[in-house]
Parts: structure tokens; C-alpha cells; sequence
């Protein structure tokens, strides 16, 4: 019988680069930066690395295929490093491989990093795959891009729980707002500066009804983690260390894309990952005991209707919760506290590791002005692909015991 | 009784006003205001004479069987693919059954009257059944001259058979003769057009009433026993002149269109015509004369059985369908006929993969799907595993049609990031009657009609043109129904 991660494995270092347009750097560099943060704060030497994960996702523009962009990168020394890719979750994919490893005694020190180059490009949003999407989606489905594809949840939001068009663009331009207040609290961010809800309301439209402020930074940027045994990290001279207390991940059956069964408002991923993650974090009232959150605010629409699938906002109470600040730095559950996708920026492959980097900072009083009050448990959460397909990941950490 | 079963007719709703035509280039050319009465068809950026084709081949096959087809002809010198057969692409749209003789009827614009006749010998001899003829035409033109002001994009269709017959073919007359009033080398994109005076003089005037006094006599037939008297000539004046010579009545002679759709190129003889069967009445003689290096004249007789024939959108419905578009650098772009700057993204690899392709043709081509032996769930695309979380089953479906299924929006967009020849991009997820549901590009369409709820239909367009290697890549798109 399955007994779940929840306090099996630490998390003993962490580190996390500026995120934005990096045009002095690409991913070998900006792994570097993560790393050299990252084994400082863990206190060890490179050598007592083991094995190592590398999320990245779009390797065509980016370090190319393999995990030997971060072997060479960081010069690690002929030891097991694995790439992961899962769209949005590749970074939390490589958290989730580390941690496993640990968890099964198959090593006892484990790295997980995440890197993304997006600026390489030659144009603004994420890159167009065209006919390298895979040759069958090539030949049917639309040329969505990112916001084209989320920004569908709002149409079908409001229409089903007959929300007029301009209350949820206002609830969503509180979204923003909230994040870019954030953001400029933060100096590693992508975009720190505060932004009014006129100002969002006012800004070009991206993808109906998506402005330009309701989507996120397109950034460069890396995160990693170091993870080992509770015993070793206590045998290191760790105290009050942090620990993975879930991490769960649910994809797509093709269900939202092809039976009558979801009306296109929301993630049923999400919906059921979150389920499965306060089961294995043991987590009983979410809303009471999630202390803060890091969620995939690709767009404001995708925070706005991943506030009801984690549970924290009842079905159709969402706006309710935003309009009333509930997700503010000072609200009940704080939320995109260090400025989320939205203004810290999304490296796609980094960004897993960046939310549970900020946890990580919230946990051991380290987030400077963004500093919560004691915050006990903290989620993060990421989500792959498309509403109508997609990768739902979720991570749970809290410190060890707690 | 071999002849007409059915036919069909579509012409694209964009109707580009022709005075937005001299209005930016009469500058430059000011004797095409001599023509720039009315508006031409144009098709939208994803239409072409293949998806004209198709769509005027279902409106054909509505309330027929069509899997009793046996032949289909494509007629145009506009299609697509110079090679790989593209009447055998909208056999595959029109998911007709694949034991069937497919042809490309080509190279010369009286193409669609001598597939007809083609398709009848094959009738009447009794090697084939249902035959169904189809001619469209796209034809590109140089900017500000009066070919861009006469033309305009259409197609037409008609099913043969011996069944039901709507309008007997009496005979036919043909002529074929090397008169070269313009040409297209097989690697131009432009017609080289000699002297409108001699054309219209030593061709029209005198081919004309040649093959039309041919299939005359061939039948016994008088003029003054015609009905109707169908021919395709942008002269306007001279239209008139050569049915007056002939000694037709203004009420006798088919209009030719010119005000509200322009010359719509190997189809327009068709067009004209089912313009005219829309009209007929039993008893009614039509006569039908193409023009192209030589002409083919056909004479019909039309029967009671025009009174039975469903209800169809036809050229009459494709006319009053229809929104203007007074810019005219819209149709130069629509038409590539203009370089914009379409950014880097726009530079994303575009190659098909014909295996894939090939493998999924039922699905990409015909829009087919499943249906769930087991649970009964309606799919597309149709999938080994049965896409009911509750069923699961393997191998379970058999195919299932869903382009003539009527659908409703789910979710929308319209995204202005996304690359495209008219943006913004709107897509969004469609769900059928029935079951079943699919991301699809919307097409036709205005901001105004995205609506959760909104009925939409399913029509065959244009995908993808991959320039660097001539590929054409077309799907089903949904388009909005006409609200009641």
C-alpha cells in the first residue's frame, strides 16, 4: 500500500536566478547561476551530488535535447542526469524525479533543476511550433497560441455561471494587479512594477477578452533543489529544514477534448490532483490550512478558475474571493507571493522549481518585504498544455514535522 | 432517361464592392470604371477553387445517395495540385465510397460542359450510375485591369444519373478549336490576354452561334423553344449582341452576373445554368454553351421531377448569403497577391507529413469519426480507446460521418497573437448534436457571432499553404449557421 512522499524527503538547498529577458546569458549560464546559490545554501560539495533532473521544455529554441546541457553546464562528473519535459510541469517533473529518487534509497543526495531560454526567438510570447507540434496535430488543430487557448476558460466561465463579461474582466484585472503589487516587492522578479486595474482594463486585447497585462512574463531563468534524506539532512547540521509533503500529477484523457462531459470552464486535472495532494499532505480543509500558494497564473483567467479546482474557492465563488482581496499578500490564503508567473516571470522548465523556491524562502522567514506572518504549509502549482488538455502538477511543502 | 439528378452551387458570402477597386486604382487605370458596376465573389484566405468544389458538391448531394456515386469530375484550371489528383481530394471530402473514377477536368475554361458531357457518355453507356461533375475556379488576375473587375471565384455541381432525373440532356454539341483569347503557362500565375476586341469579334461572336445552331439542329429544336439560353461572356454588351443575333429575347437570355458575382471562370457555364434550373419549370428547354478554345453546347429538357428535388442552398441562396468588403487591399492580401511583414513567428516549420496524412485521411479529409460499439459515444477523432471515461473500449468504433452534423460553440477566442491572413485568429471548441466535440478554427465568422451557444456547421477549407514545398493542407472548420 502506497504510504505517499509527505516528509519522506528535505529539501536542503535551494536557488533561483532573476528571472526576465536575459539577453546577456543563455540556460548553461543561468544554470550555473541557480546552482552556485543553490550548493551554498545546501552546505555541500558537488561531488555528493548523485544523480541530477533537468526540466526544460522548449528544447528546440532552447539547450536542445538530452540532460547533457546540464552535465556540461554545471560539470558534473559522469553521474545519472535525466531531462524530463511535460510542458509547464517540466520543472516540478524534475523536482518530482529527484525527490522519488531519494524516496526510493536509491541515492541519498539528489539535484533537481530547471531551465528555460525563451529569448532566443526573435519575437515576443512562446514559440510557435508549427508542423514540429507533432505531424498529426499539424494537420487539425488550430494554430492556437498560449492565451488564444486559456483565455476560451473565460467565454465558458461566464457563461455558465452568467457572469457578465465586464465583471470577470474586472475580477481578472484584480488578478493582475495584485501580482504586479507583488512582483515589485520582489528583486529577482521579471516585471516589478505596480500596475493599476485601470491600467490592465485599458491595455491592447492579446486573445479575447485577454489584455495584454492578464498574461505573463515570457523570461529566461533557472531554479533548482537539492533533496536528500530527512536523516542525512540532520546528520548535515540542518534544523527546521523543509520537506516535500505531496506531490501529485494528473494528466489529460482526452475527456475535455472529446467527451460532452466538461463545459470548457475549468481543469479537471487540477480539480482531481489537488484532491490526491491534500490526501497525501494530509490536508483537510485547504482554505483554512493552505497558508500561501504559488499557481500557475499563465494567465489571469487560468488563476482566477485554479482558485475553485484547488478547492480553496468554491464553484463559482471565485470572483467573490478575488474581488475581496482573499488571495492579496494580506488576504486569508496569499497567493503569486512573489509575483508569480505573471511578474517573477515563466521560464517554462524553471518555474516549478521557482514557486517552491519562494516557499522555501516563506518557510525559513527569508522573503524580505514579502515576509508572511509564519506561514506553515505552502502549495505550489503548475498546468501543462491547453484547458482542453493538459499536464496538472502540485506540490505540497511545509517544514519537517509540522 | 439519363440526365440531371441534382445540383448545387456555392459562391463565396465576401463580395468585394468593385468600386473599391477603381477607388484605389483608378489612379492608375481609370478605364476599368467602364466595368466597376456591382460587386465580384471572392473567396475568404482559406478558400480555393478545392473547397469551392467540395462545398458546391454537398449542396449537390443534399437528399441524394451518395454512396451510389461511381464518378466524380473535377473541373477547373485553378485547382491546387498540378499533381495529385485533386478530384480524388474532394472524393475524400465528401467521404464518397473509393470505388469510384475520379478525373481532373483541366486547362481550359469550357472544362466543366465537357466533364458534363463526359459523364453523361459514361451514363448512358451503362458503365457508371451516379456521376457526379464539379467545376470551380479561383482565378488570380494582375492588379487594376478589367479581368480583375469581370472575374469572380464560384463553383458549381451536378449529379447525373437515370433515376429522378430533374432536367433531361436532349444532346450536346461540340467544337474544339485553338482560339487563343489568353493562356496561362502550366508555371504562371497569370493569364497573358490578347486584344478584348478580337476576342470578342472573332471569338464569342462567331463560336457562340456556331455551336449553339450545332446542337440546335443535332435535336430539332428551335431557339424560339428555348426557355433559357445560358452562356458565360464578361462583355456585357456583346452577351446581349450575340443572343439578340441569334434571335433570343432578353427574358429567354441568363444574366451573366456580372453585378453581383463577376465571371466565375471554368464554372460560370454551370453557375449560370443551375442560376436558371433554379427558376425552370417542367417542359422548360435550357440551353448551355461554354466558351474556351471551342465551346460545348448543351441543350436540356427539364421534367416534373425539378418539384421534388430537397431544398439547397444553390447559387440563388449563395447570392443572398453574403457581406461586402470595400477594402481592397483585403482581397489582394487574402489572395497573396501582397507582401505584409508576418513576423518570425510566422516563420514556423510547415511540413506535412504524408504518411500521417495518408494514414488519417478519413479523419482530416472527410471529417470522419466514431461511433462507440459499446457505449455509443460519438467521437472525432476516432481513437483505438473509446474517449468514455465509463467505457474505455478497444477497437470498438465503427466510422462515423460528422461534417453534415450541426454543432454549437463551447468556448472561444479571438486571438490577435496567433498568425494569421485575417486576424484576429478565432477558434474555439465546437460540440455536436448528438455527441462529439472538436477544437476548430471558425472561418466566416465575425466577432459578433462568438457566442457560447452559437449553431455552427462544419465546411472544408483551406489549413495551411506551405509555400516552401506547394502544399495545400486543408481541414473542417466550423462556420456560423445562418440564424433562423
Amino acid at each position: 500500500m502506497a504510504t505517499g512522499i509527505k516528509d519522506k524527503v528535505a529539501i536542503i538547498g535551494m536557488g533561483c536566478t532573476r528571472f526576465g529577458e536575459r539577453w546577456d546569458v543563455g540556460s548553461e549560464e543561468l544554470m550555473v547561476e541557480a546552482f552556485q546559490e543553490c550548493i551554498q545554501d545546501a552546505g555541500i560539495e558537488k561531488k555528493d551530488i548523485q544523480a541530477a533532473w533537468l526540466g526544460t521544455c522548449m528544447d528546440e529554441v532552447n539547450v536542445g535535447k538530452s540532460a547533457l546541457p546540464l552535465s556540461l553546464s554545471l560539470r558534473l562528473d559522469k553521474i545519472a542526469c535525466t531531462r524530463v519535459e511535460n510542458f509547464c510541469a517540466s520543472g516540478t517533473e524534475s523536482l518530482r524525479g529527484a525527490v522519488y529518487a531519494v524516496a526510493s534509497g536509491a541515492y541519498d543526495i539528489c539535484l533537481a533543476m530547471g531551465a528555460e531560454k525563451l529569448k532566443d526567438t526573435g519575437y515576443g510570447g512562446l514559440p510557435a511550433g508549427g508542423s514540429s507540434s507533432g505531424t498529426l496535430n499539424w494537420l487539425w488543430l488550430p494554430a492556437i497560441t498560449a492565451p488564444g487557448s486559456f483565455a476560451q476558460l473565460a467565454s465558458a466561465y461566464a457563461a455558465k455561471y452568467k457572469i457578465s463579461d465586464d465583471d470577470l474582466k474586472l475580477a481578472l484585472a484584480h488578478v493582475s494587479a495584485k501580482s504586479h503589487a507583488n512582483g515589485a516587492l520582489n528583486p529577482k522578479a521579471h516585471l516589478r512594477k505596480p500596475v493599476s486595474v485601470e491600467q490592465i482594463l485599458a491595455a491592447p486585447i492579446i486573445a479575447h477578452p485577454l489584455g495584454l497585462f492578464d498574461c505573463c512574463g515570457v523570461s529566461d531563468g533557472a531554479a533548482c533543489a537539492i533533496v536528500t534524506t530527512p536523516k542525512i539532512a540532520k546528520d548535515l547540521g540542518k534544523k527546521d529544514f523543509v520537506t516535500i509533503k505531496a506531490l501529485q500529477l494528473a494528466l489529460s484523457s482526452g475527456e475535455e477534448l472529446g467527451f460532452n462531459s466538461w463545459d470548457g470552464d475549468h481543469f479537471v486535472t487540477t480539480s482531481k490532483a489537488s484532491l490526491k495532494a491534500y490526501e497525501e499532505a494530509g490536508v483537510k480543509d485547504p482554505r483554512k490550512e493552505i497558508s500561501m500558494m504559488e499557481v500557475h497564473d499563465c494567465f489571469s483567467i487560468t488563476e482566477f478558475v485554479t482558485m475553485e479546482d484547488l478547492h480553496i474557492s468554491p464553484r463559482g465563488g471565485a470572483l467573490k474571493d478575488v474581488m475581496d482581496g482573499f488571495y492579496n499578500l494580506d488576504g486569508g490564503v496569499p497567493c503569486q507571493v512573489d509575483g508569480g508567473l505573471k511578474c517573477f516571470g515563466h521560464p517554462i522548465g524553471a518555474s516549478g522549481l521557482r514557486m517552491v523556491y519562494e516557499m522555501y524562502l516563506q518557510l525559513h522567514g527569508r522573503a524580505d518585504k514579502r515576509q508572511l506572518k509564519d506561514p506553515k504549509i505552502g502549495l505550489t502549482h503548475n498546468l501543462g498544455g491547453f484547458p482542453f488538455m493538459n499536464v496538472c502538477s502540485i506540490a505540497i511543502v511545509g517544514k519537517y514535522g509540522v | 432517361m439519363a440526365g440531371i439528378v441534382s445540383y448545387g452551387g456555392y459562391i463565396p458570402r465576401l463580395r468585394l464592392q468593385r468600386m473599391a477597386i477603381f477607388q484605389s486604382m483608378g489612379w492608375f487605370a481609370p478605364a476599368i470604371m467602364a466595368v466597376a458596376q456591382g460587386e465580384r465573389s471572392m473567396c475568404n484566405w482559406d478558400e480555393d477553387s478545392l473547397t469551392m468544389a467540395v462545398a458546391a458538391a454537398r449542396d449537390c448531394l443534399t437528399g441524394m445517395d451518395k454512396s451510389k456515386v461511381d464518378a466524380l469530375y473535377g473541373c477547373s484550371t485553378t485547382f491546387p495540385f498540378a499533381d495529385r489528383q485533386n478530384s480524388g481530394i474532394i472524393a475524400t471530402a465528401l467521404n464518397l465510397n473509393e470505388n469510384l473514377l475520379t478525373a481532373d477536368f483541366t486547362a481550359s475554361q469550357k472544362v466543366s460542359t465537357t466533364g458534363f458531357v463526359a459523364a453523361l457518355d459514361a451514363i448512358r453507356g451503362g458503365e457508371k450510375r451516379s456521376a457526379l461533375v464539379v467545376a470551380a475556379d479561383k482565378r488570380e488576375t494582375k492588379s487594376a485591369y478589367f479581368h480583375e473587375m469581370w472575374f469572380g471565384d464560384g463553383a458549381a455541381s451536378l449529379l447525373l444519373g437515370t433515376e429522378n432525373v430533374i432536367a433531361e440532356c436532349l444532346g450536346s454539341y461540340s467544337l474544339s478549336r485553338d482560339f487563343v483569347d489568353h493562356y496561362r503557362g502550366s508555371l504562371n500565375k497569370y493569364d497573358y490576354n490578347w486584344e478584348e476586341r478580337w476576342v470578342r469579334d472573332e471569338g464569342y461572336s462567331k463560336i457562340i452561334p456556331e455551336v449553339v445552331n450545332g446542337v440546335l439542329k443535332k435535336c430539332n429544336v428551335s431557339i424560339g423553344d428555348l426557355s433559357k439560353f445560358v452562356f458565360p461572356c464578361f462583355f456585357k454588351r456583346e452577351h446581349q449582341v450575340i443572343a439578340k443575333g441569334l434571335g433570343v429575347k432578353p427574358t429567354q437570355l441568363v444574366d451573366n452576373m456580372h453585378e453581383v458575382c463577376g465571371e466565375t471562370g471554368a464554372a460560370h457555364a454551370l453557375v449560370m445554368f443551375i442560376s436558371a434550373l433554379e427558376e425552370a419549370n417542367p417542359g422548360d428547354k435550357i440551353l448551355v454553351a461554354s466558351f474556351g478554345q471551342g465551346s460545348d453546347a448543351l441543350l436540356f429538357e427539364v421534367t416534373e421531377n425539378i418539384k421534388k428535388l430537397p431544398a439547397r442552398v444553390g447559387i440563388k441562396g449563395s447570392l443572398a448569403n453574403r457581406k461586402e468588403v470595400d477594402t481592397y487591399p483585403k482581397f489582394l492580401k487574402f489572395r497573396d497577391l501582397m507582401q505584409t511583414e508576418m513576423g518570425i513567428r510566422g516563420e514556423a516549420p510547415t511540413q506535412t507529413a504524408l504518411t500521417t496524412l495518408y494514414r488519417n485521411r478519413k479523419f482530416i479529409l472527410g471529417f470522419v469519426g466514431g461511433e462507440c460499439r459499446k457505449c455509443g459515444t460519438r467521437q472525432i477523432p476516432s481513437k483505438d480507446v473509446c474517449v468514455n471515461p465509463d467505457c474505455g473500449s478497444v477497437k470498438s468504433q465503427e466510422p462515423a460521418e460528422f461534417a453534415d452534423t450541426p454543432a454549437i460553440i463551447k468556448t472561444f477566442t479571438a486571438d490577435m497573437l496567433s498568425v494569421s491572413v485575417d486576424p484576429p485568429n478565432m477558434y474555439g471548441m465546437v460540440q455536436f448534436d448528438g455527441g462529439g466535440r472538436i477544437l476548430a478554427d471558425f472561418s466566416d465568422c465575425e466577432m459578433s457571432d462568438l457566442k457560447v451557444g452559437r449553431r455552427m456547421k462544419m465546411e472544408f477549407r483551406k489549413r495551411v499553404y506551405d509555400k516552401e514545398r506547394g502544399f495545400h493542407g486543408y481541414f473542417w472548420k466550423a462556420i456560423p449557421q445562418a440564424e433562423a
